[in-house]
């Protein structure tokens, strides 16, 4: 064999501007959005909830989601599954063992969002620190968790446990819906309903506006500030443990230690896209982004996916500063 | 404003993310199975072996180093190719009683940030009179002019990127071929053998992926008639997928890493995409194999390295010492670490010497023939395919 020819750059645009894959694609891409953009959504309640409250960008949320991916996949091997295999079991016995993953994934995300708060945040509360020491501790906290997530499980992706292979169940203009997307939106917008009432109409809910609208005057009032806050943090935790088994069933191989940087960034980028503090707007954001993210891909091609998502939250933030559906958690109440 | 300047955050940990793609490995991926497949090499009789003659003499502490992964990022290839070169300096020690060779470790992380303070280390060490490694390009060309200024010759066993010769470093040399070599290999594999018409190139955006496909590319001509980008770390394919079956090809070629390719192939096939699927020496692994949970299977691999099944003794001595088969590279790695203690023996007291006498080496070693080009590649550089098979990866044939 000769030996190394000079390496010739390939000439290739350095952009696509597909309008007839676009056209052709449009409702393909807007299901696979919308269904993977529940997942942002899920993620951005997590990060819209904190800052509402705290005004603190919880960057340590998406290890919290990493958390409960593995969490999810620890419960699928404790259940008897195996890597590789794809299980034969009976539809219901599958529903069960998914809604038991979910549980306990929601269970774990939320302790741990609960734990992160009592180790991280609140001994700088109690000191008056800066707002910035919040932030750089967050970030601190984001790496501390994902490299003990590394030294314990290793840097290579956990191996694949599929429960639920998805089958095209029907077609929208010729675009096959998969079971698992259906079950992952519907799922996904019934826990953002439970959410969404949850803040706005319960009395724990009432407390996170209060606290969020002036912390000084809801105290005055008798509510604590303390436990709400760490009800803020449970409820993104749960909500980011739902997110986790979605994220899963979807793509099996996600259960590694840094799976949740860009997810993280993507859920952050939709809940300022929708308003951050604002739970309907990180709904909202993480919808959109998950579409137009597919959108521009068939149009621009592959590697603009990221550009195209923060072009677009740029755009949006000239016109819209403060997000689309913009306000804050203390004021969201329609 | 203090919107703006989460915007501002948010664009700026964009833009990190961006930046951080990763410049992973090569893969390392393991043989599994008895005896040799059809077509892998035996041992060649004339192969260089590091026990040598037996006469070896040399300084005591006298040392050589590995520099590249062994916990970090991607440490499954690291280690095949640190227990080789561990393998071959304890063979060496056992036989020559008048030189122990010590093999000195740094841990890399196998990322060209973390790869300085290591490297630097076994540079500043004056006993380490040769480099096994480094198995990244990303860090080799990091660490190259460091290396080249110290005058350390240093032998990769696994880094592929074709622009690592053109430096002008005096002292780098390449253990196997480059993707300059990989890529038409491939290309011919695809036009002769499944003989495509249409084929998609997919490459994801790291220096390997970026190189590989163009290679590849140039080789296909018009018959690459589609290409595509994947991003580091991208796990939802779903619009990429819609490009594939609009393009319809007859064969897909995936220039990246198995950590991407897994979940590539399993959502290709989820889709009803059953079109022949190549990936090369990055995801040539057993990770790829689990992580895609049968969708892997028919998956076609191919990688500069060569078969080990049919190199019965060093096999057999790598099993015995580590419990587990060798994995990828790790032959090549057991030849160049012979290939620096054959210099030990043989008299070459200081760095130097060592460089001087790896520049005019000629022989054999157990995975071809080893003589390097004055910018430091090999004149000999075989290219095999291998294949997945009921969850293991076996070998095909040779195709270069």
């Amino acid at each position: 064999m000769a030996h190394a020819a000079p390496l010739v750059v390939h000439a290739e645009p350095w952009i696509n501007f597909d309008v007839g894959l676009l056209a052709d694609r449009f409702w393909a891409n807007t299901i696979n959005g919308l269904a993977y953009g529940s997942v942002y959504a899920l993620i951005a309640l997590g990060y819209t909830l904190v800052y509402g409250v705290l005004q603190l960008i919880n960057f340590a949320h998406s290890e919290i989601f990493v958390i409960g991916v593995f969490a999810t996949y620890l419960t699928f091997i404790s259940l008897g599954f195996e890597p590789g295999a794809i299980p034969n079991l009976p539809i219901a016995a599958i529903i069960l063992d998914l809604i038991l993953a979910g549980l306990v994934a929601m269970t774990v995300s939320g302790l741990a969002a609960v734990g992160l708060e009592r180790v991280a945040y609140r001994p700088l509360r109690r000191r008056n620190a800066p707002r910035l020491a919040f932030l750089i501790t967050a970030i601190g906290a984001s790496f501390a968790i994902q490299q003990v997530i590394r030294i314990w499980r290793g840097s290579n992706p956990e191996g694949t446990i599929r429960l639920l292979p998805p089958q095209p169940v029907f077609t929208i203009f010729g675009a096959p819906i998969t079971n698992l997307q259906i079950v992952i939106i519907l799922a996904s917008l019934a826990m953002f309903v439970v959410a969404d009432q949850f803040v706005n109409r319960s009395r724990l809910g009432r407390g996170i506006r209060a606290v969020a609208q002036d912390p000084a005057t809801a105290t005055l009032m008798g509510v604590n500030r303390e436990r709400v806050i760490m009800i803020t943090f449970a409820v993104g935790g749960i909500l980011a443990g739902v997110a986790a088994l979605f994220y899963l069933m979807t793509i099996p191989q996600g259960a590694v230690y840094n799976g949740g940087f860009l997810l993280g960034i993507k859920a952050f980028t939709a809940a300022v896209l929708g308003g951050i503090g604002n739970l309907r707007g990180a709904l909202l954001g993480g919808l959109i982004l998950g579409v137009v993210e597919n959108y521009g891909q068939s149009l621009f091609g592959g590697d603009w996916r990221d550009v195209v998502a923060f072009v677009l939250l740029v755009l949006i933030l000239m016109f819209r500063p403060t997000g689309i559906l913009g306000e804050s958690l203390a004021r969201s109440r329609a | 404003m203090i919107r703006r300047r989460i915007a501002a955050v948010g664009a700026l940990a964009a833009a990190v993310a961006l930046v951080l793609s990763g410049c992973a490995n090569q893969g390392g991926g393991e043989q599994q199975g008895g005896g040799p497949a059809a077509g892998a090499p035996s041992q060649p009789t004339d192969a260089a072996l590091p026990a040598g003659n037996g006469q070896g003499r040399c300084a005591p502490g006298t040392s050589i180093g590995y520099a590249g992964t062994i916990a970090g990022q991607n440490a499954a290839l690291g280690i095949a190719i640190v227990n080789a070169a561990q393998l071959a300096v304890d063979q060496h020690n056992a036989a020559n009683p008048n030189c122990q060779v010590t093999l000195v470790r740094a841990d890399t992380g196998g990322t060209p940030d973390t790869a300085v303070g290591p490297t630097t280390g076994l540079i500043n060490n004056p006993a380490v009179l040769g480099l096994v490694g480094l198995p990244f390009s990303g860090e080799s060309r990091a660490m190259g002019p460091a290396l080249n200024a110290a005058g350390l010759v240093n032998i990769t066993p696994s880094a592929t990127n074709p622009g690592l010769t053109q430096n002008g470093w005096t002292n780098f040399f390449r253990g196997l071929g480059n993707d300059a070599v990989q890529g038409p290999a491939v290309a011919g594999y695809i036009q002769n053998r499944l003989n495509a018409q249409n084929v998609c190139v997919i490459k994801d955006d790291s220096d390997y992926g970026i190189g590989l496909a163009g290679t590849v590319t140039q080789a296909l001509g018009p018959r690459a008639s589609c290409q595509i980008d994947v991003k580091t770390n991208q796990r939802e394919f779903s619009a990429i997928i819609g490009q594939v079956q609009q393009a319809n090809p007859q064969a897909i070629f995936y220039a990246g890493y198995y950590q991407e390719a897994a979940p590539l192939i399993q959502q290709l096939r989820d889709a009803g995409v059953q079109t022949t699927f190549i990936g090369p020496d990055g995801v040539k692994d057993e990770q790829y194999v689990v992580n895609a949970a049968g969708s892997a299977d028919g998956s076609l691999l191919s990688c500069p390295c060569v078969p080990q099944e049919g190199f019965t003794d060093f096999t057999n001595a790598y099993r015995q010492a580590f419990g587990v088969p060798p994995q990828t590279y790790s032959a090549e790695s057991y030849d160049v670490t012979t290939i620096l203690l054959r210099g030990i023996d043989q008299g070459a007291a200081d760095r130097a010497a060592l460089l001087n006498f790896v520049r005019s080496y000629q022989g054999q070693g157990l995975t071809k023939r080893f003589q390097w080009s004055p910018t430091g590649e090999l004149t000999s550089t075989p290219v095999w395919m291998y294949r997945v098979q009921g969850n293991q990866i076996v070998t095909d044939t040779q195709i270069g």
